[in-house]
């Protein structure tokens, strides 16, 4: 947790994408893209020819990259990788489920609110 | 051993006020995510809705131009660590950068206003998403730090606490037995004194009785064996 607020405190930490093209066209508009030099990305775009693996490779990469604080996803990818979403248990960086252009939002889907429907029904 | 049993219980009441602090928060925390997720998915559908506005009046091409036109980024989020009730947790703030971006320039030959509409729009949602990511976080650092807590209260309620009460009371126990101990044996000495200063009188007793009479023989006998006076000689 210390280094990973390193970079929040600091200049300031980006906000990571994995969806659609549309969806990633949009928010880059808006001028949360970043291409550094070594050109790298914080967005991945998600099409019909990219597989599990890539996604699945991307969305560990950027839970792994200390600038990266919030990682928004699209419904429909994180349910293709919903185990490896599942898994991240960190508090840093926030993963986020978005809906796409063709799939609006699903709570039921949503994993955070999952465990928020749990405990709360739990309790 | 006292000490520790006090320090245990006080101990476990704060990490139950503790406990109960966090869940409050936490569910507080936990309606308002609900509620924004709800409002999240309306407004992402209208910026959907303008950035297809846009694209018509701007063209296919524009996707590319934007994809193409990605540098640095000019909206970040900064942050810091908020303390609720002992916990931090990590909080975050959209950072626009302001001045120009190239994404200004976009759209200029067509479609232009579409595109800023729809760029405002979008801008919009990465807030409010910040917003939403800012509970999330609040929400699973909670949640881990409630369960550590409530583990620390259970452990010591249900294994520390009766613990050091067993020793406690098994010490007592002890303590009194050797009391009784003590005692009992105090009570043997004194009853042995007893019989013994009780066989002390009745010898002293005895010896007077019998030295008053055993004096005299003894006078007597002295007497006897000076008066025998002439002693044949003994001859060998």
């Amino acid at each position: 947790m210390g280094e990973k607020s390193g970079a929040l405190m600091d200049g300031g930490a980006l906000v990571a994408l994995i969806a659609d093209e549309d969806t990633i066209t949009g928010f880059l508009l808006s001028g949360v893209g970043n291409v550094d030099i070594r050109k790298k990305t914080n967005y991945l775009v998600v099409d019909s020819k990219t597989t599990t693996k890539q996604i699945e490779q991307a969305f560990k990469e950027f839970v792994a990259r200390e600038d990266i604080a919030i990682l928004l996803i699209s419904q429909n990818v994180a349910n293709m990788i919903r185990l490896t979403v599942d898994q991240h248990q960190k508090a840093v960086p926030a993963v986020l489920e978005i809906p796409s252009k063709d799939n609006p939002y699903d709570p039921n889907a949503d994993s955070l609110l999952c465990r928020v429907k749990h405990i709360f029904g739990a309790s | 051993m006292k000490i520790r049993l006090t320090g245990a219980s006080k101990g476990h009441q704060l990490l139950k006020k503790k406990a109960d602090a966090l869940s409050l928060r936490f569910r507080q925390i936990l309606k308002e995510i609900i509620e924004k997720k709800e409002g999240m998915g309306d407004i992402m559908k209208a910026s959907f809705f303008s950035m297809t506005q846009a694209v018509y009046s701007g063209g296919e091409g524009i996707k590319h131009t934007i994809i193409d036109n990605v540098e640095t980024a000019s909206v970040k989020v900064t942050g810091g660590l908020d303390n609720v009730a002992g916990v931090k947790i990590p909080h975050f703030i959209t950072a626009i950068t302001p001045g120009e971006s190239k994404m200004d320039l976009i759209g200029l030959g067509r479609g232009g206003q579409q595109l800023q509409h729809c760029r405002k729009a979008y801008i919009e949602s990465i807030e409010l998403l910040v917003a939403l990511a800012n509970l999330q976080t609040a929400f699973v650092t909670l949640d881990q730090a409630l369960k550590v807590t409530n583990r620390r209260v259970n452990a010591l309620e249900n294994v520390v606490i009766p613990k050091i009460e067993n020793t406690i009371s098994y010490i007592k126990a002890e303590l009194d037995e050797l009391e009784r101990e003590e005692f009992f044996r105090l009570k043997k000495v004194q009853k042995n004194k007893a019989k013994h200063a009780e066989a002390d009188d009745t010898r002293k007793a005895a010896e007077q009785a019998a030295g008053g009479g055993g004096g005299g023989r003894g006078g007597g006998g002295a007497g006897d064996l000076l008066s025998a006076g002439q002693d044949e000689d003994v001859l060998f």
